[in-house]
């Protein structure tokens, strides 16, 4: 194990890049990229790493990117892309696609806001744009957890009980962009945790058709039922995968859902991404005054972690939900969902947060716990403006 | 018939299905010239171990149900707009897994001149080991016949009622400006020519590029027997021209007869031309023009001559005596 200074963009790149190098003893590894700000830094320094048996595919757009990655998993390669943004939306039907053919491709999702009219800073609406689509998502907060969760969501991708696409999502510029010392695995102990890949459909000289009709609308059922199936079971070997990286990495992945100081907590602030780092120095603050608060962190937005958010909110009197992101028409994305899991007698309240990279302080979020006490129960998330 | 003798047969059978990249029993129109092109496909893939990469397209719709298939090789069925960037994909983990698969990627005009043209471009552009072959049927064939930009002027579609308005996008043209290892045109109406071609192209290594005109009774409004004999007025008329593209060289394999007459039964034999105002002479001067270009390209006969008089007024004074 070495330490070393690393953006999350180079940490994502590297974590891919050994993934890459661990299958070399199976079908290779071939991954498919195109630029876009804030992720390019994660394909530039893939593509100036020697890789045995791997190759870096230079397309022309994300659509081609990820349809490079949908020909080389199909016939049996580890594949990695990386995109933000518009990018992602650009990606978008042969993304929907590699789930639909439940390919274990990974994506570096770096957060950026959609345009236009075009900003470069974060939020999540990009990668939520990808919520319903049938891949696994984890939020990070900080680099080491981008380096871990990419070699995690390989294993988590690839497991044969799972199947489905992984997609690491890590904010632009906060994570993307800022140096941060990372611990990094020998090669050896990576040639461990991802073992060589084996899709059991991949397409051989056997003549079947991989993708064709399914015309009769009880065939769609079974699939979608499968996949629904598969999403579940990440759940179920999640723990056991938790072990595996403890053991050979020496820090355990986190939960689906981080708890910070919620002990005794009345009041807990739920967020994602680099959010609840501010959210935890606050929860800080407010602890300091003497108050009851804690946070929790959702870092597996799919599959949906139900079991975890209802543990963790059972006895709470105020929830606040934190959403960096939009689904216009509604509200908050995550409030939506987590609404479902709040105990009857709790008040809940959503606050539309950071968009556009919006910068949320921590004095934001006390003004927020105030805000939450006084407000009324309304389902209608609350849209918090911080931008300068 | 002896148990015996059965048994051969069978084996005879199996061994012809295995070998063949369209199996019995599929649901293509009759005449379907893209029917065709696969059976001329498969004698020169016979012996190689190919896969294929199919958009949604007729050529889609034909291995059937899951899990139900007519083709004898493995078919990645891709989106329509990323042919050329999933066949690179196979591509590229054949060869790191030292595999002697070809990859051929096979697609209709709609996921080759239009939603598709980024990714082929890009695929070539990289010259991909991807063989990339186009069935043109000029129309959205199988969503029930809408224009493409392959579809020619004049020609009626669903959305063109009137005839379509505005020249066939030249896709020939725009890959050989990619100056890819090997780009041809094949002609149903010359097996000979299109099976030494294909063989040439599924064998030769990085990227390939072979254009079929393939007639679609359905879309065309002709009859079904006629779609090879459409084929060889079109290239009589000059209006297809089967040429070949490597090592720097344009060859023209076969030398039209810019012939009016040819082209006046293409259109009489066509529907979709009945509403538009199709004008032979005015095809033959767009023919001229087209083949002029070709000339620029340094285009020679196989037998190293030049293409002779050949422009608006060389195509006039054809051997059929002229436009009309």
């Amino acid at each position: 194990m070495t330490s070393r200074l690393l953006s999350a963009n180079h940490a994502a790149g590297l974590a891919a890049v050994m993934a890459a190098r661990a299958n070399r003893t199976a079908r290779g590894f071939c991954a498919a990229v195109y630029p876009i700000t804030p992720q390019t830094e994660c394909i530039e320094f893939l593509s100036s790493q020697a890789i045995e048996k791997g190759h870096v595919v230079h397309v022309e757009s994300e659509h081609s990117a990820m349809g490079v990655c949908l020909g080389a998993s199909a016939t049996g390669a580890r594949s990695f892309t990386a995109s933000s943004s518009n990018g992602l939306a650009y990606m978008a039907e042969n993304l929907i696609a590699a789930a639909l053919l439940r390919l274990p491709i990974v994506i570096a999702a770096v957060n950026r806001t959609l345009g236009p009219p075009w900003s470069i800073w974060a939020d999540h609406g990009d990668s939520l744009l990808f919520r319903d689509s049938g891949c696994i998502q984890i939020y990070c907060a900080d680099n080491q957890e981008v380096f871990d969760s990419i070699l995690l969501a390989f294993r988590l991708a690839e497991d044969p009980s799972v199947l489905v696409p992984a997609m690491v999502c890590l904010d632009g510029f906060v994570l993307s962009h800022t140096l941060c010392q990372t611990e990094v695995p020998e090669q050896e102990v990576v040639d461990r945790l991802l073992p060589a890949m084996d899709l059991p459909h991949r397409l051989t000289d056997t003549p079947v058709i991989f993708g064709g009709l399914a015309a009769s609308p009880r065939q769609i059922e079974v699939h979608r039922y499968r996949h629904q199936d598969a999403l579940d079971h990440v759940l179920e070997i999640y723990p056991a995968v938790q072990d595996e990286f403890e053991q050979a990495l020496g820090r355990r992945p986190g939960n689906p859902v981080v708890h910070y100081r919620t002990e005794d907590a009345e009041t807990v602030l739920l967020s994602a991404g680099s959010l609840a780092s501010t959210v935890e120095r606050a929860v800080d603050m407010a602890r300091d005054k003497g108050e009851r608060v804690g946070s929790l962190r959702l870092r597996m937005v799919r599959p949906f972690p139900f079991d975890h958010l209802r543990r963790a909110l059972e006895g709470r009197r105020h929830v606040a939900v934190l959403d960096r992101d939009i689904s216009l028409g509604f509200g908050g994305i995550l409030g939506g969902e987590i609404r479902g899991c709040v105990p009857p007698g709790a008040a809940m309240q959503d606050y539309v947060v950071g968009l556009g990279g919006g910068d949320v302080r921590p004095e934001h979020v006390l003004d927020l716990v105030g805000d939450l006490r006084l407000r009324p129960d309304s389902p209608r998330s609350h849209l918090v403006e911080v931008g300068r | 018939m002896t148990a015996r003798s059965t048994q051969t047969r069978v084996a005879a059978v199996a061994e012809l299905e295995s070998s063949c990249l369209l199996r019995p029993g599929n649901t293509n129109c009759g005449g379907c010239g893209m029917s065709i092109a696969l059976q001329l496909l498969s004698r020169a893939t016979a012996g190689r171990t190919v896969q294929l990469v199919v958009p949604p397209c007729c050529g889609w719709v034909t291995g059937g149900n899951y899990p139900h298939t007519a083709y004898g090789a493995s078919v990645m069925a891709s989106t329509l707009g990323s042919v050329g960037a999933v066949a690179s994909g196979m591509a590229n983990v054949a060869r790191l897994n030292s595999e002697k698969t070809r990859v051929i990627a096979w697609a209709g005009d709609g996921a080759t001149y239009d939603i598709g043209l980024a990714a082929l471009s890009g695929a070539a552009e990289r010259d991909e080991d991807v063989l990339f072959i186009c069935y043109d049927n000029e129309i959205y064939g199988n969503t029930g016949g809408q224009r493409s930009s392959a579809t020619p002027s004049g020609a009626s579609t669903t959305t063109t009622p009137r005839g379509k308005r505005g020249a066939k996008k030249d896709i020939v043209g725009i890959m050989m400006a990619h100056q890819v290892g090997y780009v041809a045109t094949v002609s149903l109406a010359h097996p000979d020519d299109a099976v030494r071609k294909m063989r040439f192209a599924v064998d030769a290594r990085g990227f390939r590029f072979l254009h079929i005109l393939s007639p679609c009774p359905t879309g065309w409004k002709a009859d079904s027997s006629l779609s090879v004999h459409l084929v060889r007025l079109a290239v009589r008329g000059g209006l297809f021209p089967v040429l070949e593209a490597r090592d720097g060289a344009l060859v023209v394999n076969v030398r039209p007869e810019f012939s009016g007459v040819a082209l006046a039964e293409y259109f009489s034999h066509q529907r979709r031309f009945r509403s538009g105002s199709v004008d032979v002479a005015d095809i033959l001067g767009a023919v001229g023009r087209h083949w002029a270009g070709l000339e620029r390209w340094g285009a020679r006969l196989e037998n190293g001559e030049p293409l002779g008089p050949i422009g608006p007024q060389g195509s006039a004074a054809g051997p059929d005596g002229g436009a009309r």
